[in-house]
Formats: C-alpha cells, structure tokens, sequence
C-alpha cells in the first residue's frame, strides 16, 4: 500500500508488521519518533502481544532487550547518537550472547561539541561491535531492511543494525509502499530463537571464558556473522520475489560498468552522489556509484569484483576516524585490487553539513585528473580553521575551539574572555 | 537448544569440580559425653532418652533408660539429681527437669505395664545377691538381663532397703517403690525375705553360687556421747524411720529435737510434723551453708514449719528439756564451743548423726579387707576375695540411692565378665561436651518447669507425696529444653549451613555425612552445629 | 512479621531444620528437595557467605514458584564463582549480562514472560553491592518505578570483593579496603551520609522491601516467599558476610551476620508498599565490638592505639537503628 508518510513513521509501520514482542523506547533525537509511533501503535491496540518499555536510559533499553530476547521475545529499540556511546557495553554484550535484537540507528554526530545532525560518526564507534550494520538508502530500504533485518537476526542468533540517516530520512516524508501482514509473514517466520530462558529446559547464558575458549567464541562469531554475506543476495531475490522491488542486498551498484572512477557510500547521500553522477556520465565521464548497503559483514570478495574495472574509488563518508582518515575507504582499500593511493577518502557532511552536487562534481574531476589529495574534508572552511589554527598558536589560553570557531563566524554575540 | 559454544552452559554442570581438594580442615562428626551423663552416678544416658522423650516416644524413652537403671520412678522422686546441677542448660537459664521427665517416664512404665525386655539366654551361672535395697535390686536386675540366674538374700521383711527403711513415704510413695521391685522380680529374680546371710561363704557354698554381690547397706545408727536423765527420750533417726514402715508409728511427743544436719535429720524432722509435733526442731552445730543436707529439701523443711537451730550442739538431755551450746565457727569453718548455754523444751530427741554398716557376715571370710567401717573394693567392684563383689553405702562411696544403683550396674558388668573369666572394658569415654562447645544461639528461651507441691495443709498432715509429677505436656517441654550436648539431633543445621551443599542428610535417625568431594573445610558447619557435635580436624595431605 | 518462630521444637527454635515438625513447617534448605540452585563444585571461598544467601534465597524462590524461576545475575563474585566455562553451577534458567544492567535484563525476561502469557514463570534479579547500590543503581530505580514483576536480591557484602575488596557505597564506615586503606590520621572507610538501598526502594513505594541475613535462615524464606506473593517491583536486601572483604575466619561467616543483627549494625525488617510492617528483633543485644573485632577490616580501631571515638560513632548508629526500627522491643 502507498503510503506518504514521515520515515520514522515507516519504519515504525515496518517494525510493528514484525510482530515484535519487546519494544524499549528512549527518546533521543533524532530517532525518537520512531518509538513514539510504535508505543502509540501498542497502546492503541494496533500492535498487540507486545510489551512497549519506557526505560530510564539506552544502557537500560538495550539490557531490557537481552533479557527479553534471552526469554524468547522478538525485542526491538532504536537509538542515535550519545544513546548509542551510552549503550555501548550492552550493544556489546548482546552480540556476544549471539540475541537476535533489532535496533534502529538513526545517525547523528557525537558531541562535543553536541550536535543532533545527520553524520555516521555514531554507528562507526561500533562498527566492529559484532552486531550486522545495514544501511538505507531511502525510506523505502530502511522500511525494507527493518523486514530483513528480523529475519537475519534470528536466522543467525545476531543482533542487527538499520541504520537510516537522522533528520534527512527519518524526517522526511515520503511516497512509501507498505508491505501487508501477510506479505510479511510470508517472508518473515515466526519468532524461533536459537537459546532461550526457560524453566523447563534450563541454561546458563553468559558465562565466563577464559584463554582457553575465548578465541573459538570469538572466531564463532565472525564465522557466524560472515554467514549472513551467502544469505542476504538470495534473501533479496526472495524480497523482490515477495514485495516487488528491490531493497537490501549486500551492495548496489549504479553505473559501474566501464567507470573508471567508481564512488562509493553508505546511506542517504548515495542519492546526492547518483544524480551527480548522472550530471557527470551525460558529460561523457566514466563514473559510477557503488552503495554499500551492509557494512559489517564487510562483502570484501563483492566489493572487488564491484570495483574490479575502476582506476581510482572515491570514497565520500560522513565519519572521520581522528588521527587516521577515513573508515570506509580503510574498509574499501582492503577490497580494492588497485593500489592503494588510487582509494581517496573524502569526509563530507559531519554534524549535518549539507552535501551538495557541485562540490561532490568537483571532488570527482579532482579525482579523475589525478589532482585530489588522498584525504579531502568536503566544503571545509579553510579560512576559519587557519584563524582558529593561529589562534591556537599564539595564545595557550585561546578557549574552547567550537566557540571560537562560532565567534568567528558570527553566531556567538557575546565575547567569550 | 543448540546451545552457543562455551557462553551457554548445562546446569549444574560444575559438579565435575571437586572443591574437596581445597580442603586443609576435615569436619567429622563426633559424639561427645554429655555433662548429664557424664555426671549420673547410675551411669545413665540421659541425653539418648530425653531424645525419645523429646518426640513423644516414652516407651522408646524408658526402654533407653531403663538400660541402665530399672528402677526410674523411684529415682525421679529420690534422686539428688547431679545431672542437672552440671547441665550445660544452667548456664543458658536453669537446668532441664531431667529428674522430673525421668519420674514421668518411671510413672508412665508403671501406669501402662510396661515390662522389661526378656533376658538374654540362660548363662547358667548363679550369683546371690546379699539385700534388696538398691544396689542389690539393681546387680540383680542387670545379672538377670545378661542371662544369670539371681537370688536375692534379704535380712528385712520387705524389698527396698534404706529406698523403704529410710526414706520416708511422703517422698516416695510405697506403690512406686513396690511397682518397680515388682517388675524386676518379674524377670524371675528369686527373693528370700527375712533371710539375713550370717556367714556369706556358707550361703554361698550352700546355693552352689558361682559369685556374689553383697549390698547390705548401712543400718546401724552412729550415736554420740550426750549426758542424759533416765526419763529423757532418745532415739535414733534409723529406728523412727523403720518404725513408720509398721503399724505401731513411732511415739515422738509434741516438741522434736533432731540431732544431725544430713538428709536423713530432715527426713525425720518432716516425719515428726506429719505425725502430729507441734515442734520439730533439728539442732545442727554448723551454719546452712556447711549443712550436707540439700538445699532443696531444707527449704521445704522450712515451708512445712521446721524449726532449726544453727550452730548449736546438745550438751544434756532431761525430762521434756535439753541444753544445747551455742558454736562459733572458727578460720577453718570448724565449729568451737563458746560456753554459752540455752534450755530447749523437747519431748524426744532424735538422733540423725549417720549410719554404720553391719559386717559380721564377712567375719569368716579370709583376707577380706575392710577399712574405716566399709570393705574394700577394686575398680570392678570386687572384694579382695575372689568372687564376692560388694556395692552400695557398704563400700567407700558416697550414700546415695544413685549410686548404689550405679553400682549394682558396674558390679554386675564385672561379674558378668568374671564369670566368663574376662575382664570387662566399659571402652573410654568420649570427650566431654562442654558449655564452650556448644553454639546456644539456636536454642530458644524456654525456662525449667517446676513440679508442681502439694497444698501446705495437707503437706504437714498426710505422708502423700508432696512432689507431684509433671503432666504429659509439661514433661514433653521439659525434655525439649535438653540441647542434646555432644549428640546430634538432626536440626538439620549443617545441611543447611554448608556454602557448598556438602552434607548428606541420610533421613531420620540415621544423621548426616560428609561429601568430602565438595567440602572446602571452611568450618561453618562446626562452628554452626549447636550441640558440639562436629570438630574440625587437619587434612591429611 | 510474616514468619512466624516455632516455639520449644526441641532445641529447634532457631535451627535450620527440625525432626519434630511436620514436613510442611520446616525450613526449605532443611529438606533434601531443595532445590540446590547453585550446586557444588562453585569455586566460592571457603565460608563464603553470599553462596550460601543466593542457595538460601533462590532455592526458596523455586519452592515458592514450584520451580517456574528465570534469574538474572551481576558481574560480580556471584557470576564469576558460579559460571566459570565449562561449568555452571546453577541449576535454574540463569543469564549474566554486565554489572550495572541486571534489573533491566530481569525487566526484559519479565516483559517476554508477560508478552507470551506465562504468567507462572517468576523472574528474580541477583547482584552484589557494587552491582546494586553503584552501578546498577540507576537500572534497579528504574526498575523499581516501573513497578515491573522482579524480585531484586542483593547479596551486600560491603565491597567490591571480586576485584579485590574496593569501596562501594554500601561499605560501612571506618572498615578498610583496598581503596580504603587502613592509613592516616582517618584510617579506612569515610563516615559519608551512607546508601541505604532498602529505604531508597521504600520511597519508591514498591510492594515489598525487606532485609535478611542469612543467619535467620527462616526469616529470610519467609521474606522470599512473602516477596513470591506480590507482582510488582519487590527488593530484598541480604547481608552477607565475606570472609576474604571482612577479614574474619571462614568458620564466622554465620556468626558474623548474626552479631550484624545483634549489634543493631544491619537492622532486619520488612516493608509492604513503603510502610515498615515488621522487625526481627534482637534476642541477646551486644556491643558493636564484638562485632568489630574479629574481622580484619577493622584492626585498626584496636591496634596499635585503640579507637574508642571511631567505635562509639559506629556504635551509635548501631543504636539509631535499634531506636528507629524498635529492634529491643517486645512485638
């Protein structure tokens, strides 16, 4: 059914037709209205056999959802940002335990300085936490992937992460086709855990292991979650089978035959990048657009032979690993049968900063003469950094940095002495 | 449930780790001797028959006793009861009534009929027994229990000794004392009444026994030197009490002097009440603290009206008057005359000064050792003449009901084992459960049950017994108040404190064990036990 | 009180079990169907007093329960003791998450429970006193205001003894610690203004609160079972005494809570919907030293120079206790 809803709405729709049992629901933005619409779905009855949980913080609603997953429940939360840092250790720990929880990651920056915009800083502080991380493109996917996500999740005893772009998805309203119950159900089995609490069959979960066992349970895991990359390209051709369009799958390519460049990205601003594109390729330039829907596992084998035909990968990515560079293009150099150089990181849109086509145009034709540096911070204001920079150098004392790049840029009135 | 390597476990699984290797102390468990028992000169295991009492079995209860002493109605009313006065319970709030629940268990025998267990098998050994007073009851009953055949040579004309002669009625009451020589003939003892033996070798010889046990007692009243006018009435504390067993009571008049400072002056002295004196008077040369006579009795001596007179002793006895001198004590708690002198009116004065044995049956019996008035005996109670053993107030000991039964018991253990030409080895005793062993916060506050007194009135009236026994109910609470020192009750206390469930309980009456696989030796279950009955010992490595 | 003592059962008043009662009225850990929840082979220290409360407690719980019982547990000496790869002790569903998340863990089985109508299946939470009053701390309040259907026990053993005795905030003024140390011119714990975990769940206005130690083994059954009686958020705060935190011999461990008790140093009552409706009172009060001086912790209140300021401080709040809960009076 077509719907022109709010992304967060969808997702919510999504989620409800998954017929969770578990929901924990703390607000942060900018993924609160998912769980707003879920508890009204419950508390109105249209979602029933579900418990929704007002919990006291998202360590509390990722907890309440192991211990609700270790008893049997399907059990979902969705988070953002600081949630996400404050979660942290459960996001971990239910990894580990191998619980089939599905959590919404509405992408935002993480402070300081504190800022709710769109970025992917939060989701790559836990990239490698072993939960599976796929990413939207679209409202339509994240709505999609919600559906997939569950029946990952159970199908190989892991915990899954849709993250959908904060803000940019989540609050935009748009055409959506919502899939039936029955649809759903078809394509979704019911909830049947690998482990589960149970009085008449009892477990031990979580025990500790030593040297002797900790590896094993380790590479487990990884062998474990490195399943999901031979399930996901046939559950799409299921997907497509059952729903009538294609969503999920481990990556989507956009033009790549005979690109020699080929730019890759994860989210909402593939959108940005294929029209740019588009604009390129009807100027005769050979460039395509690889989108990473799943993450983690890392579909290296996938992604080389996606980029197999390429001279150079730009890779634009809204996270910075300080100190370091860029997280996806370390991902994709591993998977890159080029030299390394020829993989450019551009970081682009941290803390909401708007992404736009010129400037996407204008790294690409830097990256095809050959003229773009291997690290590029997309738009940066080089004038306020410089000040900032000097600032920094002739005074010990020069103050927090973010006001003093605010001063300078004219939104902070007062004179911070 | 496809259970996630190492994360997910079996329960109980841990099983497979034997925590018993951490152990450098070893918990065991361990009867030690209760105080009760370790001070009851009958030799009873007091705390193995309170433990049947506890649950309401009295028969079980007086079958345990009665191992050791047949005759507990008697000795729950005339027993001093050391038992109680070393009970650890005293040193919580007062001792358990263990003289007042052996009494029930004794009436309850008697009311129901209750019989002895059936001897064992004919030894076909014979063994004479000299008097039918408690010892010689006693050797009697335990001789016909192991399987001897018993005749007992009594000089009276009743069963009982000093149990009849000597305590007066009103303390035991004489159906008592006739219900349990009754039972005790019962098992086929032979009783020859007014058949005092003269020359113990020649009864011997003529019964063709194979061993015998004299008992005689101490009958013979010890006089003192006191000047008297002829028409001055003198008696002894013997003959008043012998006298009352007959149908002529003993005269007394109506102001009694009493002579003496024991039990037997106040026996007398109570018996010249209920006979009508308007005074009875026991004039003793000491103070009440120096008396030998018990508390207890004194104290009811007292309530009944019993004058008594300290530190005085009877220069001159007259017609209806005595002078008696006062005393002082002097550094070493002697008493000194102190020449002053006080006329007393008294009708008759009766002497309780003690008793002295009559030896003339062993005159003819060579080598026979006697010392200071008793005879001689070894550790098994046998005389210096091989054969006879000898038991009761005849032999250096202290005179008391108990423990002339106690010696009846020991004596016959002995010639027991000296007719079958052994040795008998009672084995060592365990180690005593002192109060410090014991953990008493688990025993509740309960204090002691007095038996109730018979009314005053009919106390200094009647010769009924004035110590009335307890009931069903009282005598069950009095027997719970015992904390089963050294013997495990099964309070289930170290099964349940064990950090590691290491004890085994095993079900009734068959206690607990340890799972040593398991037991890390922390010592909780020993220090937790509240009788004393587990100790902790070094691991052997 | 809810539970009431048996009076002159033989010595048993006060004992675990009892010959002479009927199989219904004596203890839970006195029958042989205890459950045993935490089995042998644990690797608990010698005397270790919170293995034997967790038996205590857990055991009655599967009694009250028949058995339908899913735990959630702390990091902590409890989880680490118990569940060492490739053994478990437990023999009940049981899952050990992280430190500080336990209530909600419990939350989140209690919610599966509901969601899938198995309102028979009963779920209790477990941590030490580091896992409660600090770090779980802000998941049990809000498990508390939830009212959400857990039993919440703490095993308080003053400390943080699995890392190797560090202050937590249930440790007791003046006792040394490895973060505590027994230096200085106030050597040992800060006389701070205390956490009291069982009065900050009272005025959440829970059903059930109460506090046992396990040297009143009936009164702490009774208060499981009771606490087995109510839906709802219930906490029971268990005092138990650690030989290797406390300093003390292992053969104490009981003796150490019962003179907590007897001291008025760890008050034991119950409270229904925040009101206190019951105190087990003191049989034979002592001093707080008696309390105080076989356990390590405190040796320096008594050598090389003798503390009689710190000690009677301590013994003050001893007798606040005793004033506040009536722990003297006749019921």
């Amino acid at each position: 059914m077509l719907k022109q809803i709010e992304g967060s709405r969808a997702v919510a729709e999504a989620v409800a037709l998954c017929r969770p049992e578990v929901i924990c629901a703390y607000p942060i933005s900018p993924q609160t209205h998912i769980v707003e619409a879920l508890g009204e779905l419950v508390k109105g009855g249209e979602l029933s056999s579900c418990e929704f949980i007002n919990v006291e913080s998202e360590f509390a609603a990722m907890s309440v959802a192991i211990g609700a997953a270790a008893a049997g429940a399907r059990s979902y939360t969705a988070t953002a940002s600081q949630g996400l840092l404050f979660m942290a250790e459960a996001v971990y720990n239910a990894a580990g335990l191998g619980l089939p929880i599905v959590m919404t990651v509405a992408n935002r920056a993480i402070g300081a300085p504190i800022n709710i915009w769109n970025d992917h800083t939060d989701v790559m502080s836990q990239r490698d936490c072993g939960w599976i991380l796929l990413f939207a493109e679209t409202n339509q996917e994240a709505l999609d992937l919600h559906i997939e996500a569950f029946r990952l999740a159970q199908a190989l005893s892991l915990p899954v992460m849709v993250c959908m772009d904060g803000f940019i998805l989540t609050h935009a309203y748009e055409r959506v086709d919502m899939p039936s119950q029955e649809q759903v159900d078809a394509f979704l089995p019911p909830f049947d855990p690998r482990q589960v609490l149970d009085p008449a069959r009892p477990v031990s979960m979580g025990a500790m292991v030593g040297p002797e066992a900790f590896m094993e349970v380790r590479y487990l895991e990884h062998v474990r979650q490195m399943r999901a990359l031979e399930l996901i390209p046939g559950w799409a051709e299921q997907f497509r089978d059952a729903f009538g369009r294609d969503s999920g799958g481990l990556l989507h390519a956009y033009r790549t035959e005979d690109a020699e460049t080929i730019v890759v990205a994860l989210g909402s601003v593939l959108g940005t990048i294929k029209d740019t594109v588009d604009e390129m390729r009807a100027r005769g330039e050979r460039i395509g657009v690889l989108g990473i829907t799943c993450f983690r596992p890392w579909p290296a084998n996938t992604v080389r032979d996606a980029l197999a035909g390429a001279k150079r990968i730009v890779v634009v990515e809204k996270s910075i690993a300080v100190g370091l560079g860029g997280i996806v293009s370390a991902n994709v150099r591993t998977s890159f049968a080029g030299h390394a150089d020829t993989v450019y990181t551009v970081v682009a849109g941290l803390g909401g900063r708007s992404i736009t086509r010129q400037s996407l145009a204008r790294v690409f034709a830097s990256a095809a003469a050959g003229t773009l540096p291997p690290l590029t911070f997309l738009d940066l204001d080089h004038g306020l950094v410089e000040r900032a920079l000097a600032r920094e150098r002739d005074t010990r004392h020069s103050g927090p940095v973010a006001e003093g790049l605010l001063r300078d840029v004219g939104l902070v009135a007062a004179r911070i002495s | 449930m496809r259970k996630p390597f190492a994360i997910t476990l079996d329960p109980g699984s841990s099983l497979a780790n034997h925590t018993g290797s951490w152990r450098t102390l070893r918990p065991e468990y361990l009867d030690r001797l209760p105080p009760c028992n370790n001070a009851c000169p009958a030799g009873e295991n007091i705390q193995a028959w309170l433990f049947h009492a506890e649950s309401g079995d009295y028969e079980a209860a007086w079958r345990s006793l009665v191992q050791n002493n047949p005759m507990p109605a008697v000795m729950g009313r005339v027993c001093y009861h050391p038992c109680e006065s070393s009970c650890n319970r005293a040193q919580l709030d007062s001792s358990v009534g263990i003289n007042s629940v052996e009494q029930f268990l004794g009436d309850e025998a008697l009311k129901r009929g209750w019989k002895f267990d059936p001897p064992a098998a004919p030894t076909g050994k014979k063994v004479l027994v000299v008097g039918a007073g408690p010892s010689g009851l006693s050797a009697a009953y335990h001789l016909a229990r192991l399987g001897h055949q018993v005749a007992i040579h009594e000089a009276g004309p009743m069963a009982g000794g000093m149990m009849r002669f000597g305590i007066p009625a009103y303390r035991l009451p004489r159906d008592v004392l006739d219900g349990e020589v009754k039972r005790i003939l019962d098992m086929g003892v032979e009783l020859k009444l007014d058949a005092k033996v003269d020359d113990v070798l020649v009864t011997q010889k003529a019964g063709g026994f194979d061993a015998v046990f004299l008992a005689v007692g101490a009958h013979i009243a010890k006089r003192a030197y006191i000047p008297a006018n002829e028409a001055a009435k003198i008696m002894d504390a013997v003959q008043v009490l012998r006298g009352m067993e007959g149908d002529a009571k003993p005269l007394l008049g109506r102001r009694v002097v009493v002579y003496g400072g024991g039990n037997t002056a106040i026996d007398v002295a109570r018996t010249a009440k209920r006979l009508g004196a308007e005074e009875a008077m026991i004039v003793y040369r000491r103070t009440r603290e120096k008396m030998p006579a018990h508390d207890f009795e004194v104290q009811d001596a007292i309530e009944e009206g019993v004058l008594i007179k300290w530190l005085s002793t009877i220069k001159e006895a007259g017609e209806g008057a005595i002078t008696v001198e006062k005393m002082e004590l002097d550094e070493k708690g002697v008493p000194q005359p102190t020449g002053e002198f006080e006329e007393l009116k008294a009708d008759s004065v009766v002497m309780a000064l003690g008793q002295d044995v009559d030896l003339s049956l062993l005159d003819r019996v060579p080598g026979m050792q006697i010392e200071g008035g008793v005879v001689t005996v070894g550790p098994n109670m046998m005389t210096s003449h091989p054969g006879i053993f000898a038991g009761g107030d005849m032999v250096p000991a202290e005179r008391t009901v108990t423990v002339a039964i106690g010696h009846g018991k020991k004596a016959a253990r002995h010639i027991d084992a000296w007719l079958r030409g052994e040795a008998h080895d009672p084995g060592p005793k365990h180690e005593l459960a002192e109060f410090a062993k014991l953990n008493t916060w688990y025993y509740s506050d309960a204090s002691k049950t007095v038996r109730p007194m018979l009314d005053m009135q009919k106390r200094i009236t009647s010769f009924d017994e004035v110590v009335m026994a307890l009931d069903e109910t009282t005598a069950l609470f009095e027997a719970r108040r015992c904390l089963s020192c050294g013997n495990c009750f099964e309070c289930d206390n170290c099964y349940g404190v064990c950090p590691d469930n290491a004890v085994i309980k095993l079900g009734p009456g068959n206690r607990f064990r340890f799972n040593y696989d398991y037991c890390k030796g922390c010592g909780v279950c020993a220090a937790e036990c509240p009788c004393g009955a587990i100790r902790m010992v070094p691991e052997e490595i | 009180m809810s539970f009431q003592p048996i009076k002159f059962y033989q010595t048993g008043t006060f004992t675990v079990g009892n010959r002479l009662l009927p199989d219904n009225e004596r203890s839970v850990q006195s029958t042989v169907r205890r459950t045993n929840s935490l089995n042998s082979g644990h690797r608990a220290c010698q005397g270790c007093g919170e293995a034997l409360g967790a038996r205590y407690a857990i055991d009655a719980a599967m009694e009250a329960t028949e058995g339908q019982l899913i735990a959630a547990n702390a990091t902590g000496c409890l989880e680490v003791f118990s569940t060492p790869y490739p053994e478990t002790s437990w023999q009940i569903p049981w899952i050990h998450s992280l430190f500080g998340n336990t209530a909600a863990v419990a939350t989140g089985i209690a919610a599966a429970m509901r969601v899938k109508g198995r309102s028979e299946v009963r779920v209790v939470a477990q941590g030490g006193d580091g896992g409660t009053t600090d770090i779980g701390f802000g998941c049990l309040s809000g498990m508390f205001e939830r009212n959400d259907d857990v039993l919440y026990i703490c095993y308080d053993n003053g400390g943080y003894m699995n890392t190797g005795v560090q202050r937590s905030s249930a440790t007791p003024p003046a006792a040394r610690t490895a973060t505590t140390a027994a230096v200085g011119p106030t050597p040992g714990n800060v006389f701070g203004q205390g956490k009291d975990l069982p009065l900050i769940a009272m005025a959440h206005g829970i059903p059930y609160v109460a506090t046992a130690i396990v040297s009143e083994l009936r009164d702490l059954e009774a208060k499981v079972r009771r606490a087995m009686e109510f839906r709802g958020a219930r906490y029971l705060h268990i005092l138990v005494p650690c030989p290797l935190g406390w300093g003390h011999d292992s053969s104490l461990t009981i003796r150490m809570a019962r003179l907590a008790h007897e001291t008025g140093i760890f008050p034991v009552f119950e409270a229904e919907g925040g009101e206190v409706t019951g105190v087990s009172r003191i049989r034979r009060q002592v001093p707080v030293e008696e309390y105080l001086k076989p356990q390590k912790r405190y040796a320096h209140l008594f050598s090389p120079k003798p503390r009689e300021d710190v000690i009677r401080r301590i013994q003050e709040a001893a007798d606040r206790n005793i004033r506040k809960y009536r722990l003297l009076e006749e019921a």
